[in-house]
């Protein structure tokens, strides 16, 4: 079976394996261009039997799945990056040209190629067949979006053209699974190598592209009508004065549905997790185990787990703008703005989702193919002011700040400060970017180019099948890093043992670490108590409530009030703002590094990002708490 | 000038004289103008990189909308549409006479 070295897919194996066994699974790689449906055929032909992997030492995301092509065989579909050409300038071309030549470890040389092109825009999207039949692997030829090239009254010869490229061509729709036969058909065994044809040299661009329209010319190529309702959508869409407009709407609609929409499935999942937290805590004796269940797991993973509905409807949104086209004509309307930060209308996105989680925006940044440009927007997307600080805002702000009237009776001053949090956080991302990009991320003036693409309906199968891998990447994550770091404070808050018991909070570990940081956060105005909750919420920031309420003695559903009278009684108004302040600036997310140190390629950056973020926190903090006692 | 003129040089210059009101390069398209691409201003790189989304010397570029504010404009190539900004499409020189080509 080493046949497929990247493909083991567990439990998908069917019952009936002989088949397998029999003979060698082949491996057969998908390549084409960006948006000529890559995806929509490989979701077609693999279904639920795909995963999303890495190639050890890149960060390019690939997928790997199973087509089941005839009664008892099975081939491994490997879906490579979308490149427009195989010269090795960008990571994703040197990944694709380097599976395609056999030398990328983790995975044999494929036995066959499928290559994708749209056939509304045949000519250009020829000009990749050139290299990838140079190759000299049996390819399959498959020209993409059979109906919208018939709708648009397009024509092409595929019989002409195979003899053209000396290569089997089948024209399909993956997204209405038309004609969809011939493909299974050269999966099952009816594959040929291509036989020899004139094809031009492989780095010449406007040569290939030449010999492309040559041979488009000799398959009878017929390039259908342009989309007019594209054009039409556009001239609304990119209207100087609705364009901004709608977007702005877009932009409220993602927030408003993220927020509100999410709001009723957090709570059940908070339900859930709660009702049955303390179902256990009734039917356990008690025990250590019980406290480690439910003070460490429960609480912990718990407090993760709640946002999945607002990660899934995140993307839900996302999907449905991006499937539709509409996401490069926002990137397009951004780009001017954030140009004046030195980034780019791609790094619009991605900070737009960090205001849900930072998480989904740093996978987001995968569509800026400047490096730089893609760092650096990893960089400040985590001080966009995600869901996990709302709960810590919430709390502070309720202690300390009465609620009045400020602008009418809609605006108080509870939500008048909570604003402010927010642009605070937005704030310190513009001059971060900033000084990135005049300085260590300062960038070759690689041009800013957006292909955009024909509007189109987004397809239920291929969002919902997204939404099924994050869902499953987030659970992967709550269940192993994040529930490591709740059992490891767990066990920093109930030991040493006292008599064979749980010290009070202040003598644990945890405690014990909290007053030892005691003098340095004293400026910031923290007792130890705030220490122990800072330790405690660099897993994930929303633990320090938790956190708090247990040192205060104060739990479970009532506990909310009381636990901001305590904190009233035992806090400066200066400690709370700076507290406030170090929240809007601090990366306290074991989530967001691991996911930065994955997608970077290393430690260097998570560690400076940390360093960063937490020396302007304690910086702004020491400046708030200097500031409010001086005012007071 | 941080961008080295790589490519094509030759008729590069013959531009230079060219006459004032005529389009010199993408830049000076009006929306529904024409011309034909001659060569790429930019190095290699980015000149490759321009090429794989259809702008090859030689082809038909139409102007066609633009993003509110005026940039970054988008292009008609090759069956497809590129948004490109100002500051790349200066660079895009074109052949001339830059009259519209049916």
């Amino acid at each position: 079976m080493s046949a497929c070295g990247s493909c083991h897919l567990s439990g998908l194996r069917s019952p009936d394996a002989k088949g397998l066994l029999q003979n060698r699974t082949r491996t057969v790689a998908i390549v084409g261009p960006p948006n000529s449906g890559k995806s929509t055929l490989f979701n077609r032909l693999t279904g639920l039997r795909q995963k999303v992997a890495n190639f050890p030492g890149v960060t390019v995301e690939h997928r790997v799945g199973r087509a089941k092509v005839a009664e008892d065989s099975e081939v491994c579909l490997v879906d490579l990056p979308g490149v427009y050409s195989l010269s090795p300038r960008s990571e994703d071309e040197r990944v694709t040209r380097d599976v395609l030549a056999g030398q990328m470890d983790g995975i044999s040389r494929p036995d066959a190629v499928l290559l994708i092109l749209d056939s509304t825009n045949l000519s250009r999207h020829l000009t990749l067949a050139a290299p990838v039949l140079s190759l000299g692997l049996p390819t399959l030829v498959i020209l993409n979006m059979a109906d919208e090239l018939r709708r648009r009254e397009g024509v092409v010869d595929t019989a002409a053209l195979a003899h053209q490229l000396g290569a089997p061509v089948t024209l399909v729709s993956s997204i209405e699974g038309e004609g969809m036969q011939a493909v299974y058909e050269f999966l099952s065994g009816a594959i040929s190598v291509p036989a020899p044809v004139d094809l031009p040299a492989v780095y010449d661009l406007p040569g290939c592209r030449k010999w492309a329209g040559q041979v488009g010319r000799r398959a009878s190529y017929r390039p259908p009508a342009p989309p007019v309702w594209t054009h039409r959508l556009d001239a609304v869409f990119l209207h100087p004065l609705a364009g901004p407009l709608i977007l702005a709407a877009v932009v409220l609609v993602v927030f408003q549905g993220m927020f509100t929409g999410a709001k009723p499935l957090m709570d059940g999942i908070q339900w859930a997790v709660a009702g049955s937290g303390s179902w256990l805590a009734r039917t356990m004796p008690e025990s250590a185990i019980r406290s480690l269940l439910i003070e460490g797991v429960w609480d912990g993973v718990g407090s993760v787990i709640v946002f999945l509905p607002q990660i899934l409807l995140l993307f839900l949104l996302l999907g449905v703008l991006e499937d539709s086209g509409y996401l490069a004509r926002a990137a397009v309307i951004a780009d001017r703005t954030m140009a004046r930060v030195g980034l780019q209308g791609k790094s619009f996105i991605p900070l737009l989702s960090a205001y849900a989680c930072a998480v989904p925006a740093v996978l987001a940044t995968r569509a800026i193919e400047n490096k730089r440009d893609r760092i650096a927007t990893i960089l400040i997307a985590p001080f966009m002011t995600c869901s996990a600080r709302l709960p810590v805002y919430t709390l502070i702000i309720a202690a300390f700040l009465p609620d009045h009237p400020l602008l009418g009776a809609f605006v108080g001053t509870r939500a008048a400060a909570l604003v402010g949090l927010y642009l605070l956080g937005f704030l310190a991302a513009f001059f971060t970017a900033k000084l990135l990009k005049s300085s260590v991320l300062k960038s070759e003036p690689t041009p800013f180019l957006l292909e955009m693409p024909p509007y189109r309906w987004p397809t239920v199968r291929s969002i919902g099948l997204r939404l099924l891998d994050r869902a499953k990447i987030f659970l992967w994550r709550a269940g192993t890093v994040i529930l490591l770091v709740a059992v490891v404070l767990w066990g920093l808050a109930h030991l040493p043992l006292v008599n064979g018991q749980a010290p009070p909070i202040e003598e644990s570990l945890i405690g014990t670490l909290g007053r030892t940081l005691e003098p340095v956060i004293r400026p910031l105005g923290f007792n130890w108590k705030i220490g122990v909750g800072l330790i405690s919420s660099l897993a994930a920031r929303e633990v320090i409530v938790s956190t708090l309420g247990t040192i205060y003695g104060m739990e479970g559903e009532a506990g909310s009030q009381a636990l901001a009278a305590a904190l009233r009684a035992d806090l400066s108004l200066g400690g709370a703002v700076a507290l406030l302040v170090f929240f809007a600036f601090a990366m306290q997310c074991f989530a967001t590094i691991a996911v930065v140190r994955r997608e970077t390629g290393g430690w260097k950056w998570p560690a400076v990002q940390f360093a960063y973020m937490g020396s302007l926190a304690y910086a702004g903090a020491f400046m708030a708490n200097l500031i409010v006692r001086w005012l007071a | 000038m941080l961008l080295q003129p790589s490519f094509n040089k030759r008729r590069r210059r013959r531009h230079r004289g060219g006459r004032g009101a005529e389009p010199l390069h993408l830049g000076d398209l009006h929306r529904g103008e024409q011309g034909i691409l001659d060569h790429i201003d930019l190095p290699p790189e980015a000149a490759r990189r321009l090429m794989e989304l259809g702008f090859v010397p030689g082809t038909l570029v139409t102007a066609a909308g633009c993003a509110p504010g005026g940039d970054p404009r988008v292009f008609r190539v090759d069956g497809t549409e590129v948004a490109v900004r100002r500051e790349t499409a200066v660079h895009l020189k074109l052949r001339h006479p830059a009259a519209p080509v049916p």
